[in-house]
């Protein structure tokens, strides 16, 4: 069941807000205090990617995040628009452009990104569909004890 | 936070260099504020550069493709571009993207002002 929800147009300084809301309600799920960098910078590269495919395919739909507590697991959705995207199930985009050599430029930032995400987080999910890409990541959670 | 931007000339042994004290956050909104000012910098001639990232409090994948188009344009001239960072957890963005190997990377402004190739 959904935590907490966001939606953002694509605009880069909506990124920063996204990256605090994610840390903050990661927190509250129980992830620990040592891998909210990670998930600050996981959900900022996904956000920034998701800004930029927006951004460079035209498209003014929101970005979407959303913020997932599970039962053991916090887990976070970065969806974007964009059908292409994806490497597997390339499907063609309806009246969008198709990936060609000129946007060599911005799809190396992504696969920058990307790196980032696949270097930090050990639990992610890089799909796409008609609808648009998914990212989706997690992490454990462990439940607030108290110190004795 | 926002991201601050300040430079100063120091003499090393190598010659002079230009330091960059960055602080502050280097994201997707402000990573274009560092391209600028290291474009303006090459393009006045300075083509040996040392980074101090000391004050950042957050660096992404677009700061690092600054970094990389900053090193870039200073090799075209020969020049180069040393980074200062204790911080582990910027660190941690280097290493995974095997960035390490591309960046020399100091402890201090006064080693990196020092390092000569």
């Amino acid at each position: 069941m959904a935590t907490v929800e966001l939606r953002f147009s694509a605009q880069p300084e909506h990124v920063r807000t996204a990256r605090l809301v994610a840390a903050a309600v990661a927190r509250r799920a129980g992830v620990d205090e040592a891998v909210l960098d990670e998930v600050r910078l996981a959900v900022g590269e996904a956000c920034s990617r998701a800004v930029g495919l927006h951004r460079s395919h035209g498209i003014t739909d929101p970005v979407e995040v959303v913020l997932s507590e599970e039962e053991k697991a916090f887990s976070i959705e970065v969806r974007d628009e964009v059908p292409v995207a994806g490497a597997e199930g390339s499907t063609p985009v309806p009246g969008g452009r198709n990936g060609t050599d000129e946007d060599s430029d911005a799809e190396g930032e992504d696969e920058m990104g990307l790196a980032v995400i696949s270097g930090l987080v050990d639990d992610v999910e890089v799909s796409s569909s008609e609808e648009g890409g998914v990212i989706r990541m997690s992490w454990p959670t462990t439940p607030v004890t108290l110190l004795p | 936070m926002d991201l601050s931007l300040s430079t100063r000339n120091v003499s090393g042994p190598g010659g002079d260099r230009t330091v960059v004290e960055v602080g502050g956050e280097i994201d997707v909104y402000t990573a274009p504020k560092l391209r600028e000012q290291l474009v303006e910098l090459v393009n006045d001639g300075n083509y040996h550069l040392v980074v101090d990232m000391e004050g950042v409090d957050f660096l992404d994948s677009t700061g690092l493709g600054v970094l990389v188009g900053g090193l870039k344009r200073v090799r075209a001239h020969e020049g180069s571009l040393r980074l200062v960072c204790n911080q582990e957890r910027i660190l941690k963005i280097f290493r995974i993207t095997g960035l390490t190997k591309v960046f020399p990377i100091h402890t201090t402004v006064e080693e990196a002002v020092a390092a000569t190739d």
